[in-house]
């Protein structure tokens, strides 16, 4: 066991996000999993549109930033160009499953040989707080001021349970950051999401609930619980999806 | 593949496109265009290429999108309302300066339009289409031949300025065969530093971001790059201009039918010329200037199958030294050689008939 070092695939760039969001923790999970696997020069990130669509200057890594929603398909693109890449979307919750609901279902469906990394916050981050098709029932929002209303508003959407349903999804996991344990079974996650890819299996996607305190008007402490007392239960953890399960034993 | 073969326009700019060393291809049907991407699916995966049916327009563009920053060569195609679709994509490809082609063959009017053969998205293309002010080299062929020269163009175009490159053809040219010779135009190395092919410390460049974001510098390096443009890649056919009385403008097919009516004006003693614009942007403003300076010179006298677009170009072009006159076809029908005859032969008489 070597000592704690800090990961050269993120570029130690200071992040901008807020004090208690969990970005910071999964871009370094990712990146951490990226030396790991020994991927680094042949890995391609594609950013999004929302609040990491800064990560560029974070990921230590070629990279792209793609238009609203679209990454999976400039993925997509990226990969069928050089198959033997390793690429990589990290999409928020606005992103992948409102305007991008499209591009991220026929990834799936086509069982592109890429890995998403799904930030669920419940919300839209970077536009300020308005509501997302994941926003929970009841959960005000800033164009939702009186909480959201299944009536108008429809309910919040299960991603990993939806891509579950397509033959192309390899590997589909939803994991949390709320406790250490939790921390360590996501960057599990990540790690075998992007080994499937290394090995050239289908889709993989790893949703990762996570904090948006500022947006939330919670602190980050109350945030954290929150996610554990609202978010978990209706969007429970675990692994939804995951056709290698019997070589990997 | 160096001889003649008769070939459909659409199968045969496919094949020009991998000819010039395409090897990628991510499109969505829609007539009259969809032999493309058929013809393209059926031989692609024979040279070691791919192709993709993506589920919408707007993916396609962006699968080509995200194929372009590995500075492979990249190809669409489409029409009119499925190249709405992709304006974001080419807009996010001119702000991330990435080296795409993508071929429209028009329909007809707005919304659903109707899939005869029509010029009406001149104005889309090229006045950006897309948000932000940005310019795409666009060309525009007049026959089969042409059309597959000008996808080698296209892809070097593309890659010289980093910059997405519209083809512009109509449903009479993607849907006509003709007999044409394809040559083969692989690519020429050129600086990939840019491209994302996957970065490590001391790989001997910096490390790649595609990048549609605005930047310090990216507006003016953009402005100075559509300067250059506009310099050094106008390209535009001249016919007969010299002696004219009558200028015709025309692009595309519209052009090819206005040889027909020269012929026959000039068999009647009326001096008639052609400027046809190959390049759309940038449009040849000179070549117009030009012949309005001319003695000769009586009037302009735009074709097009549109409610009249190019012609704002060609007025600008002229400014305001000769009068210009525009007849359009846009309700589903296409022009003839003879109505072209006929409408220059009824301005003449009303110009006050032959001059010397």
């Amino acid at each position: 066991m070597s000592a704690f070092h800090k990961t050269p695939v993120l570029t130690g760039a200071p992040f901008h996000y807020c004090p208690g969001c969990t970005h910071g923790i999964i871009h370094r999970l990712i990146a951490e999993a990226i030396e790991e696997l020994g991927i680094w020069e042949r890995t391609i990130g594609i950013g999004p549109v929302g609040c990491a669509c800064y990560c560029y200057d974070y990921f230590n890594l070629d990279m792209y930033i793609a238009a609203h929603g679209r990454a999976p398909a400039v993925a997509t693109g990226a990969k069928r160009a050089d198959p033997e890449k390793i690429v990589f979307t990290y999409q928020g919750d606005g992103d992948l499953a409102a305007i991008g609901a499209g591009e991220i279902n026929h990834a799936a469906i086509r069982g592109e040989k890429i890995t998403t990394f799904f930030v669920n916050n419940a919300i839209f981050g970077m536009t300020g707080g308005q509501m997302a098709p994941t926003t929970l029932i009841g959960q005000k929002a800033t164009t939702a001021p009186y909480g959201r209303d299944s009536e108008t508003m429809g309910w919040p959407v299960r991603v990993c349970e939806m891509l579950a349903t397509h033959e192309g999804s390899y590997y589909l996991e939803r994991v949390a950051l709320d406790t250490t344990a939790h921390i360590r079974g996501a960057k599990k996650a990540v790690v075998k999401a992007l080994r499937y890819q290394m090995e050239g299996k289908g889709f993989s996607m790893v949703e990762v609930l996570s904090t948006c305190p500022t947006n939330w008007g919670k602190s980050p402490g109350e945030a954290m619980e929150w996610l554990q007392n609202e978010m978990i239960p209706y969007y429970p953890l675990g692994v939804y999806k995951d056709k290698g399960a019997t070589e990997n034993v | 593949m160096g001889k003649k073969i008769l070939m459909k326009g659409s199968e045969a700019m496919a094949e020009a496109a991998i000819q010039a060393g395409c090897r990628l291809y991510f499109g969505y049907p829609i007539t009259p265009q969809s032999e493309l991407p058929e013809y393209m699916a059926a031989r692609l995966p024979g040279v070691g290429g791919t192709f993709l049916q993506a589920e919408s327009e707007l993916a396609a563009i962006n699968m080509v999108y995200g194929a372009a920053g590995t500075a492979h060569r990249v190809m669409t195609s489409s029409s009119s309302p499925g190249v709405s679709l992709m304006q974001e994509g080419i807009s996010y490809a001119a702000a991330a300066e990435l080296p795409l082609v993508v071929i429209n063959v028009m329909r007809a009017g707005p919304g659903l339009g109707t899939i005869v053969p029509s010029q009406t998205d001149y104005f889309q293309a090229t006045r950006g289409g897309g948000n932000g002010g940005y310019r795409t080299l666009i060309l525009s062929p007049a026959s089969v031949q042409e059309a597959c020269d000008l996808v080698a163009l296209a892809f070097e175009l593309a890659e010289r300025y980093r910059q997405p490159v519209l083809l512009l053809g109509d449903a009479m040219m993607a849907q006509m065969m003709e007999p044409v010779e394809i040559k083969e135009a692989p690519p020429k190395p050129y600086d990939i530093a840019w491209a994302a092919r996957g970065w490590k410390p001391d790989c001997g460049r910096a490390r790649a971001v595609i990048n549609p974001r605005s930047k310090p510098g990216l507006e003016a390096r953009l402005q100075e790059k559509y300067r250059r443009m506009a310099k050094e890649e106008v390209r535009v056919e001249e016919v007969d201009t010299e002696d004219a009385e009558y200028v015709i403008a025309a692009y595309g097919t519209v052009a090819r039918i206005a040889k027909n009516a020269i012929k026959t004006l000039r068999g009647m003693g009326v001096r008639v010329g052609l400027i046809r614009p190959i390049t759309l942007y940038p449009f040849p403003y000179e070549a117009f200037s030009r012949a309005a300076a001319r003695e000769t010179l009586r009037s302009f006298v735009d074709f097009e199958i549109s409610e009249g677009q190019m012609v704002e170009d060609v007025r600008l072009g002229v400014g305001g030294q000769k009068p210009v006159a525009f007849h359009g076809w846009y309700d589903l029908e296409l022009p003839t050689p003879q109505q072209m005859v006929d409408f220059i032969l009824a301005l003449r008489q009303k110009e006050g008939g032959e001059r010397q």
